[in-house]
């Protein structure tokens, strides 16, 4: 018949004898016949060899390019060893693990990565990951909204204007005022948020290192919020928590963010993982799903998804967050990772970025016609000003294969000819110095 | 041997298991002050170290490939291995912000596959940007409050949803920000219309259904729902997760329908990946195209673009667009399957399900009688003088090498065992499968203490959840201190 459908005719007829009825079109006789057996337009069946002629075709049409953007997705080298593991069957074909007898292993890497995830952050509980670091975001403000009963947050203008926009959109649905804090120089300005800060807001959402790559210091927020009792929630590229300051030296009550960094392949922007993790005081009002160790009846060792009555499935219509489904093989791509990097190779990885992001920001500033901005410390994004023409520079370093830098204009009216820069481990010196040659002459 | 040892139990100070060129760059300098105190404590092993650890942590785990999986409204069907190696192509890998004239390959298939999955369901155009299952509800709930509030309908504030509904729809629509309605719905899980048309009002924003629903059941009456929702002026939603058994034989879009999601790590076989990455693309009639997220995939002069400026919109719900490497998986399969071969899958999954509900109904209790679709649920044992629970026969399986069904629920059956085989399914697996449930069946009325202290068979006996929920241990550090 079909080489996913094993049924024969034999068995077929067998079959239909046990249910008692003649045919297959009886087992749907009662659904209203004027709504069945439309004729679709859709593609006849392709045999495999055709299958990869036409993935082939559409693949030949894209243009890989050398990126030096990153922008919230960051070019990383991924060690063979990860993509091996996790197309295992055992992992890659398992369901959520329901049935904890027979699924330790999701269990155990999920207790794994949770490690990982409080390792990096220093925050003391991690949940089993979130579709993204935006919708982590949104996820915590909900949270911070639920724990603190207010309905009111402040949101810093440096967070990457993708966050703010999906922030946007799930408070609109739920009634939640989003105050922005100004952003002197690149930085969230912690004056004006002394001046904003209030009862009436549930907390802060800030981003280190921000949109424009830039580290911000938020020496003296934790003080400010606790005039209010009010929650500190951090944004952070989780890589680069291996060399920074991390949240819970600030004092932070939500570490949330995205963790494509750790090695996950660019995608065309998914599937990527979001973190979430918080402190102790906070942990029942987590989202998500959360693995914990307990014994079976034998005493052995053993994982098991805890916590389970903060779930939406117990708490149904009361519920302050609704994800069942996450991003679980990337939190197992991500534990691998961490493992084959390790203490040492993921910080290595991490500096050779920065140094790379720093030597392209030192060549390019040195051009004629190309600018400092903010003159503050970067990790591995930074904004580089330009009296030349922005699409006309993108033009040409696509003509020889370099994906230029994001255009913030796009995002901001105010920063016309400002250019967001990155550059990671993967980029070599004859790669930035050709991009340096073609920006001297454009 | 049970192998429980933690990737960090296995470190050692010095090893490692990365190689990283040498640096081309002089180091730069960063404060100090913008540094971490503590290095974190990260794994220190090699290569084969790590690969032999996940190796024996994943044969821990019960997976399609290794036996029958029938987990009810799960859909888990096999994951064909092609899918895995196109999505897998490295031109497929661009950065977000590539150009669209760089992306037209990988737009083109969004762009089909939304057209693709308009055509099985019969709603106009899908966004493929939704994450999962859950969160496609999301974006559908806010959909129908955007299209209220533009009518300035402020009123409808309330949802209605069927107490046999997936937990995850009152959680959404609690989420979204909508008053929570739960009717009762008639003995077989279908709603009951005298009901319905007693909760309708002009504060009713819309509807969530399952159909066929948790019972397996088709809404027969979905004409005459949709009409009388319709009229008191709210929407329809339909929960895609049950889609399997119409795919090619009948339209929620011709239903009445007015919103889906769809999850592709089930109907369209990408892979479940022990809880995601999914992909929960969402389908609206015309009439609320407009209220679609953005950014949203276009088709002008044969060429693909990307629009973000869009005044209607409910905003932007993604990073970027989704989860692309999914949507190449379920683009793959969609084009292996075919128009030809379409409805044999719903027509298949149906058969596969009767077939195990009639071979099993004089053990296990069948409260809702008749044909089912592609799932159904029996209500514990017939013979309930053991006290053998539907746990107890669901740990009893594990040691027979089958995944147990969906155990406790819908919940409008204290013992509900539900039982979806997909259509992927052999008669012989399926034969097998009823062997094993039988046998289970005999063992609960000669010899009940067997089955009660089940499983025997796998790396862990049964777990001690309420200890683990009292003293939380979630990470390693935890266990060391």
């Amino acid at each position: 018949m079909f080489k996913y459908l094993p049924h024969t005719e034999e068995d077929i007829k067998a079959m239909l004898e046990v249910v008692g009825v003649n045919n297959i079109e009886d087992l749907f006789s009662e659904i209203p016949a004027e709504l069945m057996g439309q004729d679709l337009d859709v593609p006849f069946s392709h045999s495999e060899l055709e299958l990869q002629r036409r993935f082939q075709d559409l693949a030949d049409k894209n243009t890989t390019l050398i990126p030096f953007v990153g922008a919230g997705a960051y070019d990383h080298y991924t060690p063979s060893v990860i993509r091996h593991i996790i197309e295992r069957q055992e992992f890659l074909t398992a369901y959520t693990p329901y049935q904890p007898e027979i699924s330790q292993g999701t269990l155990q890497y999920i207790f794994e990565y949770q490690s990982h995830i409080c390792e990096l952050t220093g925050m003391d509980v991690s949940n089993a990951s979130m579709y993204d670091g935006a919708t982590s975001t949104a996820e915590a403000m909900f949270m911070a909204i639920g724990a603190k009963k207010r309905d009111k947050i402040l949101l810093s203008k440096t967070v990457n204007p993708n966050i703010i926009e999906v922030l946007k959109t799930y408070a609109r649905f739920r009634n939640i005022t989003i105050d922005y804090i100004d952003s002197i120089d690149g930085e969230t300005s912690i004056e004006d948020f002394k001046q904003k800060n209030s009862k009436e807001y549930a907390g802060i959402i800030v981003q280190s290192p921000n949109f424009y790559g830039i580290i911000e210091n938020y020496d003296g927020y934790r003080e400010v919020l606790d005039e209010t009792k009010s929650l500190f929630i951090m944004n952070s590229d989780i890589s680069t928590l291996s060399v920074l300051k991390t949240p819970r030296e600030y004092g932070v009550d939500i570490a949330i963010g995205d963790a494509q960094a750790l090695g996950i392949p660019l995608g065309y922007g998914g599937p990527y993982i979001g973190y979430l993790a918080t402190t102790k005081k906070l942990m029942r009002k987590m989202p998500g799903r959360i693995c914990g160790v307990t014994k079976d009846t034998e005493g052995k060792r053993a994982f098991v998804l805890t916590l389970q009555a903060r779930e939406q499935h117990i708490r149904r219509e009361k519920a302050n967050s609704n994800i069942c489904s996450n991003q679980s093989l990337l939190a197992l791509f991500v534990t691998v990772y961490l493992a084959v990097m390790g203490k040492k190779g993921l910080k290595e990885a991490q500096m050779n970025s920065f140094n790379a992001t720093h030597y392209l920001y030192e060549q390019v500033t040195s051009l004629e016609g190309f600018d400092v901005v903010f003159n503050k410390e970067f990790f591995k994004d930074c904004v580089i000003k330009t009296t030349k023409d922005v699409s006309k520079i993108n033009e040409l370093l696509f003509d020889k294969g370099i994906l230029g830098p994001l255009d913030l204009e796009l995002f901001d009216p105010t920063m016309k000819n400002y250019l967001l820069f990155s550059a990671t481990e993967k980029r070599t010196k004859k790669e930035i110095d050709l991009l340096v040659s073609v920006l001297e002459v454009a | 041997m049970y192998y429980d040892r933690l990737i960090f139990e296995i470190s050692n100070p010095g090893r490692k298991g990365y190689s990283l060129p040498k640096s081309e760059f002089k180091e730069y300098s960063l404060s100090n002050n913008l540094q971490r105190n503590e290095e974190p404590m990260l794994p220190e092993v090699s290569e084969l170290e790590v690969v032999r650890h996940y190796t024996n942590v994943s044969v821990k785990n019960f997976g399609i490939e290794k036996g029958f999986y029938p987990l009810g409204s799960c859909t888990m069907k096999y994951n064909p291995k092609i899918n895995q190696d196109l999505s897998n192509m490295p031109e497929f890998s661009l950065h977000p912000y590539a150009p669209v004239k760089a992306a037209q390959g990988v737009l083109e298939i969004y762009y089909e596959t939304q057209r693709i999955l308009s055509e099985l369901s019969g709603l106009h155009t899908f966004t493929l940007n939704p994450y999962a299952g859950a969160h496609g509800e999301l974006i559908g709930l806010m959909i129908i409050k955007a299209y209220h509030q533009k009518q300035n309908d402020l009123k409808r504030t309330k949802i209605i949803v069927p107490d046999s509904a997936h937990g995850t729809n009152p959680a959404t629509a609690s989420v979204a920000g909508f008053d929570v309605v739960e009717v009762k719905s008639n003995m077989d899980g279908t709603v009951n219309v005298d009901d319905l048309k007693e909760a309708l009002n002009d504060e009713i924003a819309g509807i969530m259904l399952t159909n066929p629903n948790t019972l397996g059941i088709f809404e027969k009456d979905i004409l005459e729902i949709s009409s009388l929702v319709h009229e008191a002026g709210g929407l329809l939603y339909y929960d895609g997760a049950n889609l399997n058994p119409l795919l090619g034989l009948a339209r929620p879009g011709d239903m009445g329908f007015d919103i889906m999601h769809i999850n592709l790590h089930k109907t369209f076989s990408t892979p479940h990946g022990g809880g995601g990455p999914g992909s929960g693309p969402v389908g609206v009639v015309e009439h609320l195209v407009e209220f679609l997220p953005k950014p949203v995939v276009k088709k002008v002069n044969n060429q693909f673009d990307i629009e973000f400026n869009n005044d209607t919109t409910i905003g932007q719900i993604s990073h970027f667009y989704g989860n692309i490497g999914v949507v190449l998986k379920a683009y793959s399969y969609l084009l292996s399957i075919g128009k030809e071969n379409f409805k044999h899958i719903g027509g298949l999954s149906v058969l596969n399900a009767n077939y195990i509900k009639e071979s099993l109904k004089d053990d296990y209790l069948l409260p809702i009688k008749g044909i089912c679709k592609h799932e159904f649920v029996f209500d514990g044992l017939i013979d309930k003088s053991s006290h053998v629970t539907t746990l107890d026969v669901a740990k009893r399986l594990l040691d027979y090498d089958v995944h147990p069904p969906t155990i406790y629920f819908p919940l409008i059956f204290k013992e509900a065992l539900m039982i979806e085989p997909p259509e992927t399914e052999s008669k012989a697996t399926i034969d097998n499968f009823i062997t094993i449930m039988r046998k289970v069946a005999e063992e609960a009325r000669t010899n009940p203490e067997l089955v009660k202290g089940a499983p025997y068979n796998t790396v862990v006996k049964r777990l001690d959840e309420a200890t683990a929920a009292r003293n939380p241990i979630v990470k390693f550090r935890d266990i060391e201190s």
